[in-house]
């Protein structure tokens, strides 16, 4: 009795607001922010700043969303794992279904608005993409392939896509080569993290790559994917879809990128200090990339560059 | 309810009303403003 009623105590209590915000994966948002900016920046053409504006805010609101209903339907595995296990579902801070509508609301917004303010091709976009996040890669693939992160790279490669047909209305070579550049650099990215966070994810019994198919598979498929990465962030200068800026620094930052993925693939390093290097600088490398795509075409919008 | 659970709960419900309330004035100006752009268009 007196565990039943301090339960419907805790559960009467209302959830706070910052619970709220924490399914939102903030951390994550501030990279899809980045990265739905810079293809709005980086488009041929103009919107204007309220848009533009609404545009961003939108994507981040789909990115929430589809977060939320993540946690929502991870919360037991988020339970299992040291990283996870104080987040607002799996500590017993939010009712599971405050989390799932909460998820709804702001993915269905999020489309609503993007769709009656901007136009229905984003709009269909970002459903898609909150459809790729939440459906097939959390509920779908996540649990069933050690290609997960693979799949799972799609959903995190649509912000840069959105934010560019948000401006052109019109899905062309260039916003497919920055999901692309976003599909492939996820892999090393995240692979190299689980490489130091292994045994973590083989508790929870999510088939990641280094728990299924060995190191050593990793650490290949690593390099191999960083190498693939050069090609692609090389070819919007290659196309004439960025000029010289841009050219330069995709090579110094993909050859430096494929540099530090070598002494991963060699083998484990003293206290995984190669791994750690690489997923720091798997950080810094798109948003380096990004930026410099927008500075390249800033400045060649001004007449600055060629 | 001690009056410790009674004025957190007090604390909740308000942090999470203001929050609320200010998430929809911001949506009622930004919807706003998208109108006043879009009718420009």
């Amino acid at each position: 009795m007196m565990i039943t009623a301090a339960t419907s105590l805790q559960s009467a209590r209302p959830a706070d607001w910052r619970d709220f915000f924490a399914l939102t994966k903030p951390r994550v948002m501030s990279l899809v922010i980045f990265t739905g900016l810079c293809g709005l920046l980086a488009a041929p053409g103009s919107l204007h700043p309220v848009l533009g504006f609404t545009a961003i805010l939108c994507i981040a609101m789909g990115a929430g969303g589809a977060a939320a209903l993540n946690m929502w339907w991870e919360a037991d595995l988020d339970r299992l794992m040291r990283r996870t296990a104080g987040r607002p579902l799996p500590a017993g801070r939010l009712e599971r279904r405050d989390a799932r509508d909460f998820g709804v609301a702001l993915a269905v917004a999020s489309v609503g608005i993007m769709g009656l303010a901007i136009h229905w091709l984003a709009a269909a976009l970002l459903a898609l993409s909150i459809v790729y996040y939440a459906v097939v890669y959390t509920m779908w693939l996540k649990p069933r392939t050690p290609q997960n992160i693979v799949i799972g790279g799609g959903a995190g490669a649509f912000p840069p896509l959105i934010g560019w047909v948000a401006v052109t209305n019109e899905i062309t070579v260039m916003p497919l080569l920055l999901f692309a550049i976003i599909f492939m650099w996820t892999p090393p990215h995240f692979w190299a993290l689980a490489l130091f966070a292994q045994t973590d994810y083989a508790k929870a019994g999510i088939p990641m790559m280094p728990v299924v198919r060995g190191e050593k598979a990793t650490r290949a498929q690593i390099l191999i994917y960083a190498v693939l990465l050069c090609p692609i962030a090389l070819a919007p200068f290659i196309i004439g879809a960025a000029g010289a800026l841009y050219g330069a620094a995709a090579l110094i930052l993909s050859l430096a990128f494929v540099a530090l993925a070598v002494p991963v693939f060699a083998g484990r390093s003293e206290e995984a200090r190669a791994e750690k290097r690489l997923f720091g600088f798997s950080i810094l490398y798109l948003f380096a990339l990004f930026a410099l795509l927008v500075a390249d075409a800033l400045l060649a919008r001004a007449g600055l560059l060629q | 309810m001690t009056p410790d659970e009674e004025a957190d709960l007090q604390r909740r419900r308000r942090s999470r009303n203001l929050v609320v309330g200010g998430a929809l004035l911001f949506f009622a100006v930004l919807f706003y403003a998208i109108t006043i752009v879009r009718m420009g268009d």
